[in-house]
């Protein structure tokens, strides 16, 4: 990012502003007066800059993804406030989410269990069109293609299911869907892990593009810290919930203040010293 | 078609090795229908050898085996010591009652349990998933007897539910809508314990599936795309969810024969469970095996058509 284009975007407000937000999940047993309760998020505050990819880091059952199908609206939070674009959206209920919904797409995980085996991968990339009714019969289809092409992939496969792409091809296929709806803020949730480091820079080049290409806001949940030292702008680092940390790469990664992100870091050896070597003016 | 294929055969010989162990395991059962016989005084030896003779129990069990399997081909099934008659005509008869009966109880659970299943599965913790779990915990720890005698006693009290049979005395001389009246009051008991027996095992096996399915990805993004509820549900929840009660769908086909016998037994239903006890108890060997090869049959059919299900139903099984 170049200094004119980081001042640029510092000029915009951010498109997500979350402030004290907490979700739990209770589980209270039939027979049962007593319940078991797992707070997953406590007191979690977070902003998204436009058109910047902020990455965040944790370790596994943190709160990230609970925290990703939060800002997607796909899970309800208990207390606190979600801004987007200005606007509260955390206790809206389902039916005033529906101009949400285009602006905020998710590509999960496991790509296999992503996408509708009942379906063809023309018809998994064509059904956020179909539902927002941006499309509909032969240009529909027309439109998954081109869809499908945009990230790499063949149109003449467009009949075959899920079942039959690679792990990689999938997780195109996820993007294509993410991305049909033109959305303004993309939420990775570990859509990388799994994959053989070709088919990850394969992915991340394609993301890279398309991030370029339609100025989008991405929010990149991994636990691999070298992979998020490469891409991201901006940091957050979880633990037990709450985000302890955040700021930009080159801060967070060459100068980590809180002792979680200095053990994960130094689970990457090499990578505060690589940030540090780039900054010398740090703290050390 | 490999696969169906494949599966008829496994179903044919399963078939052909249940018939076996069926003959077999009856045979090695202590005693046979004409020791009765002996104990009267009036029938001679000679008269009971020549009974036993005429029926082929002097023969060896592999002889008598291959009698039997060429009378199910000529499509009698074996004889009758008791009623004296081709075990076919018996079975068909009773048959029919008892599918009467499975029939009506699986269908009703069905219709209950599907819905119900969806619907407690997407309201998870709210009071009517703790109702229905608290309610199947209940019905899954009562056993059928206690249910059913529960019934009938309410029944004897209140006058308000025939207790036993399947139809009053001059059911012949009632009109078409009167006779059919009847049977229905007369099917409400049995009715109802066996639907109380198979719903908690069926509506908790569809919450379960319905519960994984609706936290798997594609459901979540399907979500975030904005599909309605009603269409998330039954468009794309359903399908993925639907293996395992395909498989329970072949199994409640399966059970159509056996799975009310003991209700059968207790309110007097003549269906096949008190003809099998009967003929258990006088030891009419044909009309035994003709029971169980007849549920087992069902048995078979039911598993194969889960199967022919599962593949028309899901591509992930066609994959593979």
């Amino acid at each position: 990012m170049t200094a004119e284009q980081g001042a640029k975007r510092a000029a915009k407000p951010a498109l997500v502003r979350v402030k004290g937000l907490h979700k739990r999940y209770v589980h209270r047993p039939v027979f049962s007066r007593s319940e078991f309760a797992v707070d997953a998020l406590k007191n979690v505050d977070l902003e998204l800059q436009p058109e910047c990819l902020t990455a965040l880091v944790g370790a596994s059952g943190s709160g990230k993804s609970t925290l990703a199908l939060c800002l997607a609206m796909l899970e309800k939070s208990d207390a606190g406030e979600i801004w987007f674009e200005e606007r509260e959206i955390s206790r809206c209920a389902a039916h005033e989410l529906a101009w949400l919904r285009p602006k905020i797409q998710m590509v999960f995980q496991d790509s296999a269990g992503a996408l509708n085996p009942f379906f063809s991968a023309a018809q998994i990339v064509a059904e956020p069109l179909e539902v927002q009714r941006r499309e509909s019969g032969r240009k529909l289809r027309l439109r998954a293609c081109e869809l499908m092409e945009e990230v790499g992939l063949s149109a003449d496969w467009a009949d075959r299911s899920p079942l039959e792409f690679s792990g990689g091809q999938r997780q195109r296929l996820a993007i294509a869907r993410a991305i049909a709806l033109q959305p303004t803020l993309l939420i990775l949730d570990e859509s990388l892990s799994g994959l053989d480091l070709v088919t990850q820079a394969q992915i991340l080049n394609l993301l890279a593009d398309i991030r370029f290409a339609r100025s989008l806001t991405c929010l990149l949940i991994s636990h691999d810290l070298s992979l998020v030292g490469q891409v991201a702008d901006h940091i957050a680092v979880m633990h037990q919930g709450t985000i302890v940390e955040r700021g930009t790469r080159q801060r967070v990664f060459g100068n980590p203040q809180h002792t979680h992100t200095r053990e994960l870091l130094a689970a990457t050896p090499g990578l505060e010293l690589a940030f540090r070597t780039a900054q010398p003016g740090m703290r050390t | 078609m490999k696969y169906l294929g494949r599966r008829l055969a496994h179903g044919i010989l399963l078939l052909v090795g249940a018939s076996l162990l069926c003959f077999l395991f009856t045979d090695l059962a202590p005693g046979s229908f004409f020791d009765e016989i002996k104990l009267n005084p009036q029938i001679s030896p000679e008269t009971v050898a020549a009974l036993r003779s005429h029926y082929g129990l002097d023969q060896p069990t592999s002889v008598r085996y291959v009698g039997w399997v060429k009378s199910v081909f000529k499509g009698e099934w074996g004889y009758s010591f008791a009623y004296n008659s081709p075990v076919r005509g018996l079975l068909m008869l009773r048959a029919g009652n008892t599918l009467l009966l499975t029939g009506v109880a699986t269908l009703l659970v069905w219709l209950i349990a599907v819905p119900l299943g969806i619907w407690i599965a997407d309201h998870p913790d709210a009071w009517s998933d703790r109702l229905c779990r608290g309610g199947t915990s209940i019905l899954l720890s009562v056993p059928e007897l206690v249910l059913v005698l529960g019934f009938l006693c309410l029944a004897v009290r209140t006058h308000a539910l025939p207790v036993g049979g399947m139809a009053s005395v001059g059911f012949d001389q009632l009109g078409r809508w009167s006779k059919l009246g009847d049977l229905i009051m007369h099917l409400i008991i049995p009715v109802i314990t066996l639907v109380l027996a198979g719903l908690p095992i069926l509506l908790r096996h569809v919450r379960a599936s319905m519960t994984e399915v609706l936290k798997a990805p594609f459901v979540q993004a399907a979500r975030g795309h904005g599909v309605a509820k009603t269409r998330l549900l039954f468009r794309y929840a359903l399908p993925a969810a639907a293996n395992p009660l395909i498989s329970l769908f072949g199994f409640s086909v399966g059970g159509l024969l056996s799975g009310s016998l003991l209700v059968e037994v207790v309110t007097g239903w003549p269906g096949l469970g008190p003809l099998l006890l009967e003929a258990t108890m006088s030891r009419d060997l044909y009309v035994v095996v003709g029971v169980v090869m007849l549920s087992t049959v069902f048995m078979i059919l039911g598993n194969f058509l889960a199967d022919v299900m599962l593949v028309a139903a899901d591509p992930r099984i066609r994959m593979q």
